[in-house]
């Protein structure tokens, strides 16, 4: 036996912990397609909803993937694909009080009102 | 509301602070770098043994013995495929690069399961694998669908859902011969006889010999130690395979009353280090065939770019245009 030491942490069982480093790598091959991120509408009335993502050479081909995808048990009826570097994301960065204008205002919901409970229909 | 964290010690405080409460780890928070090495390194295996998972099963397509198991088991093998993308899609949230990691896979420097070193030599071999290793697969997968990270823990629950038919495709089969010829049934009994330890060997290694399960356990992505999951394969399967009609080979196989579980023989160990290190009967065919399919395919890659390149360039086709 070696000393080399084994995981099944993952899905289909034992992996050795040692393989090659996995570190995030940004570099990328010429030849890469773009990724795509994927949204699905499950069903009428519903929003379209984050799914995934994919690579596609065009928007075209990202479409057709992503309908193999992840719909192949009739999970949605719509798809948007947008490029991934098209995305414009909030960020969890320290300095960043983003969502601080939402904590203070708590007279912003119903329930910062005191209504007497024989008042009906409110 | 909860101040956000400002200093590297309140990276971490907040980052434990929410594995603690039970919620998701999301791919723009900060995490320690131990945790986002595990976790690619984790999916990426994963993601690695999918599409591996491919070829036992896949060689079969050809020969499948009537049309409805062949539509059966190329929309398995389609999934399989399938789950590899959503998790190479999963490991990417997290910065790796998803050629990168495929370079990793044909050049032998990243594992997958050893599972799939293991030949398919009859039909029966297709139902085993469905019940056995898928069987022990979502063993594995129902408990990471709470994994900490937020990505990996939502592919789990699309696989598991897709897992479910695997399984059950599998054991429909088996039934099947079992109902058919002598022949048929030593064919099933025979795929059980090879199948079963490495199965059972899924699961990693004893509790003891397993160092790195505390760490992976506290991150909350994994969820039950090794002895666990293999102990609740065993007590699934045993009756299974009793109404299935076949003999799990192994002798030391008995139920325990005081346990309230199936006792069970010694697993092999020196077998899978050797599978694992790439002695197994297919290790090198499997790597080999995939490095083919990547390296037959580049020019399909490079020629949708090219073609991308051309439409978007032209003015009729412009985004806007209409």
């Amino acid at each position: 036996m070696t000393k080399e030491t084994f995981t099944a942490e993952g899905g289909h069982g034992a992996v050795p912990v040692s393989d090659a480093p996995v570190e995030p790598a940004a570099a990328s091959v010429r030849s890469d397609w773009p990724l795509y991120e994927v949204f699905l509408r499950g069903k009428r009335g519903l929003n379209h909803v984050h799914v995934g993502s994919l690579h596609a050479a065009d928007p075209q081909m990202a479409l057709h993937h992503a309908r193999d995808l992840y719909t192949r048990r009739n999970e949605g009826v719509s798809i948007w694909v947008v490029a991934a570097t098209d995305i414009t994301a909030s960020s969890p960065d320290e300095k960043d009080p983003f969502f601080a204008p939402a904590g203070d205002k708590v007279y912003r919901h119903p329930t910062f009102y005191e209504i007497p409970d024989d008042v009906p229909h409110i | 509301m909860t101040a956000l964290p400002e200093t590297m010690g309140e990276f971490e405080t907040y980052f434990d602070e929410t594995i603690e409460r039970g919620r998701r780890i999301e791919p723009r928070d900060w995490m320690p770098d131990a945790y986002r090495a595990t976790m690619i390194r984790q999916i990426a295996q994963h993601a690695h043994s999918e599409i591996i998972g491919m070829q036992p099963e896949g060689n079969w397509i050809t020969r499948a013995p009537s049309l409805r198991r062949k539509a059966i088991l190329i929309a398995k093998v389609q999934d399989e495929a399938g789950h590899g993308m959503y998790l190479y899609s999963a490991a990417e949230t997290l910065g790796a690069d998803r050629a990168d990691l495929t370079g990793k896979l044909v050049s032998g420097r990243q594992k997958y399961s050893s599972i799939f070193n293991y030949p398919t030599l009859t039909y029966a071999d297709v139902g085993v694998i469905g019940w056995l290793v898928d069987g022990a697969a979502i063993c594995n997968q129902v408990p990471l669908c709470r994994s900490s990270y937020g990505p990996y823990g939502r592919a789990m629950i699309r696989i598991c859902k897709e897992e479910s038919f695997h399984q059950r495709q599998g054991y429909e089969l088996l039934m099947t011969m079992m109902r058919g010829s002598k022949a048929q049934r030593e064919m099933v009994q025979d795929a059980t006889n090879r199948f079963w330890w490495p199965s059972l060997m899924m699961f990693g290694p004893p509790d003891a010999q397993s160092p790195n399960t505390a760490q992976s356990m506290a991150w909350g992505v994994k969820r039950h130690t090794n002895d666990e999951l293999r102990q609740r394969f065993v007590d699934m399967t045993v009756p299974q395979a009793d109404k299935l009609g076949v003999i799990l080979p192994d002798k030391d196989l008995a139920w325990n009353a005081e346990r309230g579980h199936y006792d069970f023989g010694p697993v092999d160990w020196t077998e899978f280090m050797a599978v694992v290190k790439g002695n197994g009967p297919c290790n090198a065919q499997r790597v080999a065939r995939r490095k083919a399919a990547h390296d037959d395919g580049a020019w399909v890659r490079e020629a949708a770019l090219a073609h991308a390149a051309k439409h978007a360039a032209s003015p009729k086709n412009r985004k806007d245009a209409g």
